[in-house]
């Protein structure tokens, strides 16, 4: 029947075939030609934001985690660092209690659910790059009682924790946050390890998505609130609006009755809650959405206002609109705050330290140190390393400069470790925690080694 | 309804003009053609479904009926491969290239799906299905589903 028609046009058809698979994979490979810009451009308070394109392929680079042996992390002049302990499992998170003693949080983020066949090549990808570590659900306690710089004593803290990542001391009372609840735990001055059982405080939203699981958390000056840092359930509201109840927020949580408030929304990964000294006021760093360009959208440092509508998932930076959410809130982007100062994009900012110590050099007295856990999906990479925004009258005042480097091998294509949770501890030295290396860093005054025990 | 009512007449016609190799006219990859022309079809439905409600469910189904028609269309690659080695078959050029053309649209569709939010269907990926239906469908309006024919039979 229609077959005879056919033999005549069947010689050209392979042409148009082949023409036709050619320019499927030639749009498959433009969309992998995509290098990011000087991250430079994207620091400060007026970054340059590029126009957002979408991907066929999002690109995927990362570095290939190998052991530190015996390197460390590079300082610049006047600083040294050497490793505080070794030997952690997946360390996100460090606190410092009032006697000195060090809390490093070892955990790690519960199983992902697959809903799409890309959660599977997310998954391996995750593991590739070192973020598969089994989750110990556990807090050690790094006791330095003369100072050297030496642990004398290593306990388990706290166990049987579920993906903790905040804690916060009020008087006696210990808050943990975990991912999916604020429990209260009593603690006595000088204990190395508590066995008593918590109390829950409030639940918060956990499972089971739990996209961005860490909880930060940070106790008001006056010891009457916790805030606490609530990241979205989603790179950008893929899993329904209904997944982002309450998410992608900063909360209040009364201390006394456990009842919350949201406090700031719009924060797309909220974490490194922290009071400003000179001010009082609340900051946070924020991990902004993916997928729209290696310099879109830059991660954020930012007070926190009250109310403040930060434009997750609508739009970013102010008025930007991210066509991927529908149905939009113009009624929100027309009221979304621009944060104060952009780290560039990608870096994965994930641990804050305010300083106000004294111990390292002039340089660092008064300002924010960030963690920048590193960039998966940009090229170059960008983050893995330690940057300082030097801070005057309680706001940036100036460029983010290097502080701890050396993460990353020369050429990118592999690293060491990824720097998290900060912390300062008593002596003004500046800690850092490595979930790659598995270690906690001691940054502390070349001048003040070796520090002889007073 | 109609292309499946013509895939039949066809089928009588050749079995009735061949009637001794008739093992041999039900190539392996044949069985599985269909398959993928279902996924596809389906998931321009699920696509349709989420352009009208937002709700992410619809675009899920899509990218895993899109994923599933490929992962079929890969063994009906094999397939085909076999019964042109071993079943003394030749390319049913017209045919299997509009097939190939559908598959590898759907290749680049299930790209667009991984994207995050409103544009992983919107408008693109919307597009992309809309498209391939209609070549499929031109595909199941002639008279057979199968890619090849019988070596020296008489086109």
């Amino acid at each position: 029947m229609i077959r005879h028609s056919k033999s005549t046009r069947s010689t050209k058809l392979p042409r148009v075939a082949a023409a036709f698979a050619l320019t499927v994979a030639g749009l498959a490979l433009a969309s992998c030609d995509d290098t990011g810009g000087d991250p430079g451009k994207q620091i400060g308070a007026n970054p340059v934001l590029p126009a957002l394109q979408q991907y066929l392929v999002p690109p995927i680079r990362i570095a290939r985690p190998v052991p530190w042996g015996n390197d460390t992390p590079k300082v610049p002049q006047g600083l040294q660092v050497h490793a505080l302990a070794t030997g952690f499992v997946h360390p996100r998170s460090l606190y410092v209690l009032p006697n000195g003693d060090v809390l490093v949080v070892e955990s790690n983020g519960p199983k992902a659910p697959v809903f799409r066949p890309k959660d599977i090549i997310t998954g391996w990808v995750q593991w590739f790059a070192g973020a598969k570590a089994k989750d110990e659900n556990r807090i050690t306690l790094l006791r330095d009682a003369n100072g050297d710089g030496t642990p004398e004593v290593r306990t388990v803290f706290l166990d049987h924790l579920k993906s903790p990542f905040g804690v916060a001391l009020v008087g006696h009372d210990l808050y943990v946050a975990n991912t999916d609840a604020i429990v209260r735990y009593p603690y006595e001055d000088g204990e190395t390890s508590i066995t008593a059982p918590g109390v829950k405080l409030t639940d918060l939203p956990g499972g089971p998505i739990d996209h961005h699981w860490t909880k930060a958390l940070v106790a008001s000056p006056d010891g009457s609130k916790l805030y606490v840092g609530v990241g979205s359930n989603s790179n950008i509201t893929e899993n329904g609006i209904g997944a982002e109840r309450e998410r992608a927020a900063i909360w209040e949580v009364d201390i006394k009755t456990g009842a919350h408030r949201i406090y700031a929304s719009g924060v797309r990964n909220p974490t490194g809650l922290q009071f400003e000294p000179e001010t009082k006021k609340l900051w946070a760093i924020a991990n902004e959405r993916d997928e729209i360009g290696p310099d879109l959208v830059p991660d954020y440092l930012t007070s926190v206002q009250d109310g403040g509508f930060y434009g997750w998932p609508y739009s970013y930076y102010g008025q930007h609109l991210d066509p991927r959410v529908e149905p939009q809130r113009p009624d929100l982007v027309a009221k979304a705050i621009v944060p104060d100062y952009a780290l560039s994009s990608h870096v994965a900012p994930l641990g804050l330290a305010m300083y106000s110590g004294t111990g390292l050099p002039e340089t660092y007295r008064g300002g924010a140190f960030v963690g920048e856990h590193g960039s998966w999906d940009r090229t170059p990479l960008n983050g893995y390393k330690v940057v300082f925004v030097p801070f005057s009258d309680g706001k940036p005042s100036g460029k983010a400069q290097d502080v701890v480097t050396g993460f990353l091998d020369a050429d990118g294509s592999t690293t060491h470790g990824r720097p998290v949770g900060l912390a300062i501890d008593h002596s003004g030295a500046l800690l850092i925690a490595d979930d790659v290396g598995n270690t906690v860093w001691r940054v502390s005054s070349a001048a003040s080694a070796p520090k002889p025990a007073s | 309804m109609n292309h499946i009512a013509a895939a039949e007449t066809s089928f009588r016609l050749e079995a009735g003009s061949k009637p001794m190799g008739i093992a041999r006219v039900r190539t392996i990859h044949s069985m599985l053609v269909p398959f993928p022309v279902a996924y596809f079809a389906a998931a321009f439905v699920t696509d349709l479904a989420y352009w009208r409600t937002d709700e992410v469910m619809w675009e899920r189904f899509s990218v895993w009926l899109i994923a599933g028609g490929l992962v079929m269309a890969a063994l009906v690659a094999i397939a085909a491969v076999i019964d042109l080695a071993f079943g003394q078959q030749k390319p049913a050029w017209f045919r299997a290239l509009t097939y190939l053309v559908a598959i590898l649209l759907s290749l680049l569709n299930v790209f667009v799906h991984s994207r995050d939010g409103y544009t992983a269907v919107v408008p693109t990926g919307l597009t992309l299905s809309a498209i391939v239906v209609a070549i499929l469908l031109l595909f199941a309006t002639s008279a057979t589903w199968s890619l090849t024919t019988r070596r020296g039979a008489r086109r």
